[in-house]
């Protein structure tokens, strides 16, 4: 069956499984959003241990998704990998040392004798948190802006700008983007912790989180807006038959109007994200994380695959417009990608087991008791 | 291809891969061997039911734990190195090398994190029999990476089941069952599993050793010992099989590696293995002198272990760098000479592609053809750069070699006081016993230098030199992030012992 897949298909194929690792992994990101409350809403000690025990129980997820995000990304479009990686160098080492010093953090943040002091770990907690988030948003937001990069004949790339990456962060819609992330991953935080803490004895909290969720999802509007509107109106890089790339107005709209089903990912996703804040806020629900969170699988299953179909570069460079990366020149070969679709079909293995052992640990919520164990992070 | 070629740029992320990759492995092979222990400690707890091996189980858990953390800290910017750093690698051979990668993530790394989170906090969550399995998956999982990674480096090490393209201007992947039971890989993994299941057993030893000198937790110390003491007696058998045959399928795929671990400059029948010796730090390829100073040999042993045969000839660095006829090899100086057509007649390919001259193209593409084996050689500048470092790869392997003689008679020892029942009286086994460990971990670092020194210059062996594989970067780029993660890994290293240490003197719980 797979062997009768042709290059095309495949090469879609894998951007969409890629997509969906990175949609996860946004809707994962909840961790790192409970993780930038920690400061906000926590006011004791024990307040502190019960979000940070809850988180701990889950950020092993996130950090394993984002490394498959990348695993994937290497296998299937290692053009990508090599020209962004090498090419974008800050962008990309900031944001793996913020998820460096996050490893650390849940295990060492309450053990004697750590060094640091729980107080850093708690801020490399917030690091994380905020700056990972924001940095992993302005990259993204290049899939849309573009980036300085050139492609000698043989592929290697050279940057042509000297912040090497980092000025994606200076760009408003790349900007936009990350503060989304990072506002969004608040909300989702502070609604999976609403799910995830038994509140009795701690009814301060509980108040503190439903409160975080409307402030935060309030000031995430106008940036979600401004990305879509922009998304929407700008113009993008489209890619002909003969491979020549150049500028296209309304691209995204058009490929969005081309691709009825991406419009149905969107128009699916945004009113969960907001049935999810709607019922939390209204209906005193602790469920809302699980609308809010696949709304947020589909918005950002919606932003990673527009840029890449109906003939776009997914990995533009507005330096040399003929360097930029569409998902046919950047991917690997048809064998590759026929033995690597192998290996994804057990992909939904993974998912049965990553969701009977949640539900197996969180059938009963965290309770104080829980976090005054020995043990505990 | 190559545009300006920085060497200290290329030095720099050398140094820095091997920083992060050593500091990575003073963590994972801990992890490796000490899931199973605990997975054993585990299972005997839920077969019998005695408290006292819950509170030895969570003892080692928690200890596991602390090191896991970092062991995944230090691990995730390995990944995205090969990224940063060397880029040109991950174009050229990603095609290849970036599937394992992603299938370590699908297969491993899922269930290690998954029921990580199970085995610590599952005590009253899930069920005894759930509880023990995830802790059986928490091994599975992590020692299922080891497979995928080491299939990784293996590739490098012997780059089987690829074809370079001459129109994407990359390696690509042939056949992937050749990739994944490459020779290498196999002894790889149960060279690099065996040895960590050692390390484990030392980390063990180790700390109970400590507690009986300090006279606590005693029966905890006992029983660990041992556990510890037979695991790591098998282990110390299998590692030293297996290192075996690592070293054979070296002497088959890398001659030049086993050349420079041996310190081996003319080729010789009937070689002799040199078991101690000092190199002649002066000599240079080709300038007749002796490789060194001093040593003491065992007779047709080397030819024994390489080729399994006693009169067999055994390869010197002389034979593979110039040549020798008597032999039938050829040297990397007229490896050299072909892979400069091969470079050449690429070029000429993609110029003539280019301009449209489909008849130049296939002239020159049968041409490069013909010497594209040769490829990477053509992207030396001497033939002696083709030689790894000598005397790092020769005592390297010494380090490791002995200490691997010395770990099976330390567990013997163990094993023979304990039958004995004098183990807490023998403080001159106790004392140095605190400090294996150590030497465990010196061990292994050794047996990586051994590994990737002894591949040098090259990247993927003989295919792609370090100075191509590299990012366009500046060296100072390069030297800014080496001393961030030297200061951030050794920051957090200090934090790791202190907090480790201080837990082992805290001891079990609830005593
Ligand atoms: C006792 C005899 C031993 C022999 C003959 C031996 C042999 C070897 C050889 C030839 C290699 C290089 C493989 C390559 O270049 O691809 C190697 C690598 C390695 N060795 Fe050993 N070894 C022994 C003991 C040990 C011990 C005791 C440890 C650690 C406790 C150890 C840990 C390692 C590690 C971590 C590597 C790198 C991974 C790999 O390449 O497999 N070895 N060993």
């Amino acid at each position: 069956m797979i062997g009768n897949l042709d290059y095309t298909t495949l090469q879609q194929l894998w951007w969409l499984l890629c997509s969906v690792v990175g949609a996860l992994f946004l809707f994962l990101t909840f961790v790192q959003g409970g993780q930038s409350l920690l400061w906000q809403v926590a006011r004791t000690d024990l307040e502190k241990s019960m979000l940070i025990n809850s988180l701990g129980r889950k950020w092993e997820l996130t950090f394993t998704t984002l490394v498959l995000f990348g695993g994937a990304l290497f296998a299937a479009f290692p053009k990508f990998y090599a020209t962004s990686f090498g090419g974008a160098y800050w962008v990309w080492i900031l944001i793996l040392f913020t998820f460096i010093i996050q490893a650390v953090s849940y295990e060492f943040r309450a053990k004697e004798a750590n060094l640091l002091g729980a107080k850093t770990y708690e801020l490399f907690l917030l690091i994380n948190g905020t700056l990972g988030i924001l940095l992993i948003g302005a990259a993204v937001g290049t899939f849309y802006t573009g980036s300085n990069f050139r492609l000698s004949s043989y592929n290697l790339v050279t940057w042509t700008h000297p912040l090497r990456g980092l000025e994606a962060a200076f760009n408003p819609f790349n900007v936009a983007l990350g503060l989304f992330l990072v506002l969004n991953a608040r909300t989702l935080g502070a609604m999976y912790l609403l799910n995830n803490i038994e509140f009795s004895g701690l009814a301060d909290l509980e108040t503190r989180l439903r409160r975080a969720v409307r402030t935060n999802f309030l000031s995430s509007v106008p940036f979600l807006l401004f990305v879509l509107v922009n998304i929407l109106l700008m113009r993008g890089f489209g890619v002909d038959d003969q491979g020549t790339v150049s500028m296209v107005s309304r691209k995204y709209l058009a490929n969005l109007l081309a691709n009825p089903w991406l419009m149905g990912l969107l128009g699916a996703g945004l009113p969960l994200v907001f049935a999810g804040v709607f019922r939390t806020l209204h209906r005193n629900s602790s469920r809302g994380i699980w609308f809010s969170g696949t709304g947020t699988v589909l918005v950002g299953l919606t932003i990673l695959l527009l840029p890449a179909y109906n003939q776009t570069c997914f990995y533009p460079s507005h330096f040399d417009l003929q360097s930029s990366l569409t998902i046919h020149n950047a991917s690997s070969s048809l064998y590759t990608l026929r033995v690597m679709t192998w290996v994804a079909l057990f992909i939904p293995v993974v998912l049965a087991y990553v969701w009977y052992v949640w539900r197996a640990m969180d059938s009963r919520k965290l309770q104080i008791a829980d976090v005054q164990e020995k043990g505990v992070y | 291809m190559v545009e300006n070629l920085d060497l200290s740029m290329v030095n720099w992320a050398r140094a820095q891969f091997a920083l992060t990759a050593m500091y990575h492995w003073i963590f994972v092979p801990l992890t490796l061997g000490l899931s199973w222990l605990i997975a054993f400690f585990h299972t005997i707890y839920v077969r019998t039911g005695n408290e006292e091996w819950k509170r030895l189980t969570r003892f080692w858990m928690k200890l596991f734990g602390i090191n896991f953390a970092i062991g995944v800290a230090t691990g995730i910017i390995l990944e995205f190195e090969f990224g940063t750093n060397w880029s040109n690698y991950s174009w050229m051979v990603g095609d290849i090398f970036g599937a394992p990668l992603a299938i370590e993530g699908i297969f491993a790394f899922f269930l290690e994190a998954t029921f990580f989170a199970v085995m610590f906090f599952g005590w009253d969550r899930v069920s005894r029999r759930f509880h023990l399995f995830s802790t059986w998956m928490v091994a599975v999982g992590s020692n299922l990476s080891a497979v995928w990674i080491l299939v990784a480096n293996a590739w490098m090490q012997l780059p089987v089941g690829q074809e370079f393209n001459p129109d994407t201007a990359r390696f690509e992947m042939q056949n992937f069952a050749e990739v994944v039971f490459s020779p290498v890989a196999v002894t790889k993994f149960t060279h690099t599993t065996s040895s960590s299941m050692l390390l484990a057993a030392l980390f063990v030893i180790s700390v109970s050793s400590w507690f009986l000198l300090k006279k606590r937790h005693l029966l905890m110390a006992r029983r660990s010992i041992l556990v510890a003491a037979v695991f790591g007696l098998l282990a110390s058998g299998f590692a030293a099989f297996t290192g075996d045959e690592a070293a054979f399928e070296v002497a088959m795929h890398q001659p030049m590696k086993l050349a420079a671990i041996e310190g081996l400059y003319q080729g010789e029948t009937k070689a002799g293995l040199v078991a101690l010796g000092v190199i002649n730090q002066a000599k240079t390829v080709g300038d007749g002198r002796d490789g060194f100073l001093f040593k003491v040999k065992i007779p047709y042993l080397l030819s024994l272990l390489a080729k399994r045969e006693p009169g067999a000839f055994v390869p010197g660095i002389h034979d593979l760098v110039y040549g020798n006829r008597t032999r039938d090899i050829m040297g990397a100086a007229a490896k050299m000479e072909r892979g400069k057509i091969a470079v050449d007649r690429l070029d000429a390919y993609k110029e003539a592609r280019k301009a449209g001259d489909e008849q130049a193209a296939a002239a020159a593409l049968a041409e490069f053809t013909e010497h594209k084996q040769y490829l990477g050689y053509g992207f030396l500048t001497r033939p002696e750069e083709a030689v790894p470092p000598v005397a790092l790869s020769f005592y390297s392997f010494r380090v490791m070699v002995m200490l691997g003689t010395l770990f099976p008679l330390v567990f013997l020892a163990y094993l023979y006081f304990a039958w004995k029942d004098r183990l807490e009286r023998v403080t001159w086994l106790l004392v140095p016993g605190v400090f294996m460990f150590f030497l465990g971990l010196v061990a292994h670092e050794a047996g990586w230098i051994v590994a990737e020194v002894g591949r040098q210059p090259w990247a993927i062996q003989g295919l792609l030199p370090v100075t191509v594989a590299r990012s366009n970067l500046t060296t100072g780029t390069v030297q800014t992030t080496f001393f961030m993660f030297l200061v951030l890994f050794t920051v957090l290293l200090i934090a790791e012992i202190r907090i480790m240490t201080r837990q082992i003197s805290i001891g079990p719980e609830g005593e």
